[in-house]
């Protein structure tokens, strides 16, 4: 981290979104017995132990087979159960990709999919454990929502979302620890980002655990006399058009940051935006490659989404827009 | 060139199911007649529409029709009624049977079969459980109809419901691992509600299940995961009638019925033949195998 982090981001609290998942989904399955919990041998990498211990007969074990996994999920949606398939984002994307293709997604089956540990976070483990392509995957699909939500009042916020909603969805639940962004009154509504910090000069588009990223960079942007608005898009299927091209035409330079593949992933989805609708410099931060070893932290930074690499990319769209 | 297919073509009827009751004999001699009037008109689909699963769509229909005819607690009134039982076609790829399956117990208008395969038509190449009443699995992708349909049959054990779930498979299917996967669960939730019927034709795309990755001995791979085996002539409508209608489930295991079938069934010139996995039979292929079944029917003294 830079020394010139402010204070507020160096002494908030974090947390791990994986603990506001299991709250929330507790919750709600005391009130709807519909909901079931569908795991790949993933209670403690899902933090499903207060789950198990509420509710021993909703908890369905399939074993290590993650396409099985799906699969039975789909059929229990079937049955008429709401089943919320949680195993690491790696395995539950990659290995289960046609059963998320054709028995979530294209059978608009009512099953949520909830990506575990995504991005980096299993840093030193490798990108054998990395799940950055999972968002590009995904959001190829049609029919299914995908949501990167950056806290833990926005992961609560989407997993109730999710709950009601009649349709398959992804979500991812971060486990690299995050402070809370949103308000604690924030709700979740698909393909409707939130403005978390005002300004005209340049647009930071983010979500997940990179946002507070975003927001740390836009208070330095502000030290210097830049304003740079700040979109909190952890919709990113479907995607708030609307505000990406008005912060397009407003702003006239946005930079995304994420932590996955930005080709496919929220990097892409806003370019596809600005370039149909409102044509400005985008520039696109991400994990955009095979990680070395090192920690989810670690690794951010690296590929320049620390506070300061974010900021930096902002200055560098703006010269480049001013020259 | 065949003509497009059209409402000209279409010759089935609605088969009712036979009362509750029934002498087994008038039920089996019903389903019997059913299945030939399937094979008519799956046959006329695919000869005017040009494309289709032929081979595996005949050997798939005996059992298609007994589980319609009278098995499946199902109906085209309560499609969706959370009792009703669950079938699920895995290998989506005989959409064609299972459309005039659907359509001779009511849950298809017949004309709508004259759209099979046209643009914007609900029927599909392959199944979709969105478009089409009846369909519980949108199918197609091998392997992916057992492990939904043990989810099913999970549902009804969380519910405490007697619904049953059967589904129906390739045998090359069987190479598909998430099969395995799917079995290892069926039987670790001692799921004895669910009964799966392998399609057991010998026959893959592109040559026998035995040349392109055995399967042998399925039976006891079946019964090593768990399940209670059975193995039946899968063209015997009294037979399977038997042995899928009886609801006894021994030792609280999951079924595994593998119907001995043969691909393109009864057809001389198909039966068997691994060219006809989705060849469409011509003017005179399709005339001849017309007259084939005409020769099955009831009146003529016939018999699948």
């Amino acid at each position: 981290m830079t020394q010139r982090l402010a204070p507020r981001w160096l002494e908030a609290e974090t947390f791990d979104c994986r603990d506001a998942f299991v709250e929330t989904l507790v919750a709600l399955a005391s009130e709807d017995p519909r909901i079931v919990g569908v795991v790949n041998d993933s209670v403690g990498s899902s933090k499903l132990d207060a789950f198990r211990t509420a509710f021993p007969d909703r908890l369905v074990n399939v074993g290590i087979a993650e396409q099985d996994m799906v699969g039975m999920a789909a059929g229990l949606a079937g049955g008429g159960r709401i089943p919320f398939v949680s195993g690491a984002a790696c395995f539950l994307t990659a290995r289960a990709m046609e059963q998320i293709k054709v028995d979530a997604a294209y059978s608009r089956n009512n099953l949520k999919l909830c990506g575990m540990s995504p991005g980096v976070a299993y840093g030193e483990l490798g990108p054998t454990h990395h799940s950055i392509e999972d968002v590009a995957w995904l959001r190829a699909l049609d029919q299914l929502v995908v949501v990167v939500p950056a806290d833990p009042v926005e992961t609560a916020a989407a997993i109730r979302w999710a709950a009601a909603y009649e349709g398959p969805v992804f979500v991812r639940v971060s486990r690299t620890p995050v402070p809370q962004v949103h308000p604690a009154d924030h709700t979740f509504t698909p393909g409707r980002a939130t403005v978390l910090h005002e300004g005209d000069d340049v647009t930071l588009v983010s979500n997940g655990t990179v946002l507070w990223r975003a927001l740390a960079a836009a208070e330095q942007l502000a030290a210097e006399g830049i304003g740079a608005r700040v979109l909190s898009m952890a919709s990113v299927s479907p995607l708030d058009t609307a505000a990406v091209v008005q912060a397009a035409r407003e702003t006239g330079a946005l930079v995304t940051a994420e932590e996955s593949v930005p080709r496919g992933g929220l990097g892409g989805a806003v370019a596809e935006a600005v370039v149909a609708h409102h044509p400005v410099p985008v520039r696109m931060l991400g994990v955009d490659a095979f990680a070395p070893t090192g920690s989810a932290g670690y690794l951010l930074d690296r590929y320049g989404m620390s506070p300061e690499g974010i900021a930096r990319a902002a200055r560098e769209l703006l010269h480049r827009r001013r020259s | 060139m065949p003509s497009t297919l059209s409402h000209a073509h279409l010759t089935l009827t609605r088969a009712p199911r036979p009362p509750a009751g029934a002498p087994r004999d008038e039920v089996v001699a019903q389903l019997r007649e059913t299945a030939r009037q399937i094979r008519l008109q799956d046959l006329a689909l695919v000869h005017f529409a040009g494309a289709g699963h032929i081979g595996g769509d005949f050997s798939a229909v005996d059992v298609l029709t007994v589980l319609y005819g009278a098995v499946l607690d199902v109906a085209p009134d309560r499609v969706d009624d959370p009792e009703r039982d669950r079938f699920v076609l895995s290998k989506g790829h005989v959409a064609g049977s299972y459309y005039v399956t659907l359509a001779a117990y009511g849950f298809l208008p017949v004309e709508q079969l004259a759209t099979f395969l046209k643009p914007l038509s609900t029927l599909g190449g392959h199944p979709n459980r969105l478009h089409v009443p009846g369909v519980e699995a949108s199918t197609g992708p091998l392997g992916h109809g057992l492990p939904i349909a043990v989810g099913q049959a999970l549902a009804a054990r969380l519910d405490s419901s007697p619904r049953q779930t059967y589904v129906l498979t390739g045998d090359g299917e069987m190479q598909e691992g998430s099969n395995w996967e799917a079995m290892m669960s069926a039987s670790h939730y001692g799921l004895d509600n669910l009964t799966v019927v392998v399609d057991r034709n010998g026959l893959q795309q592109g040559a026998s299940t035995e040349a392109s990755m055995d399967l042998a001995p399925l039976a006891d791979k079946a019964r090593a995961f768990g399940f209670a085996v059975s193995e039946v002539d899968g063209h015997d409508h009294g037979a399977l009638l038997d042995l899928l209608g009886s609801r006894e489930r021994p030792g609280g295991r999951p079924r595994f019925v593998i119907a001995h079938t043969h691909k393109g069934h009864p057809i001389s010139f198909m039966s068997d033949q691994v060219a006809w996995h989705h060849k469409v039979p011509d003017a005179d292929q399709y005339a001849t195998a017309r007259a084939e079944l005409d020769a099955l029917a009831p009146a003529a003294g016939g018999a699948l």
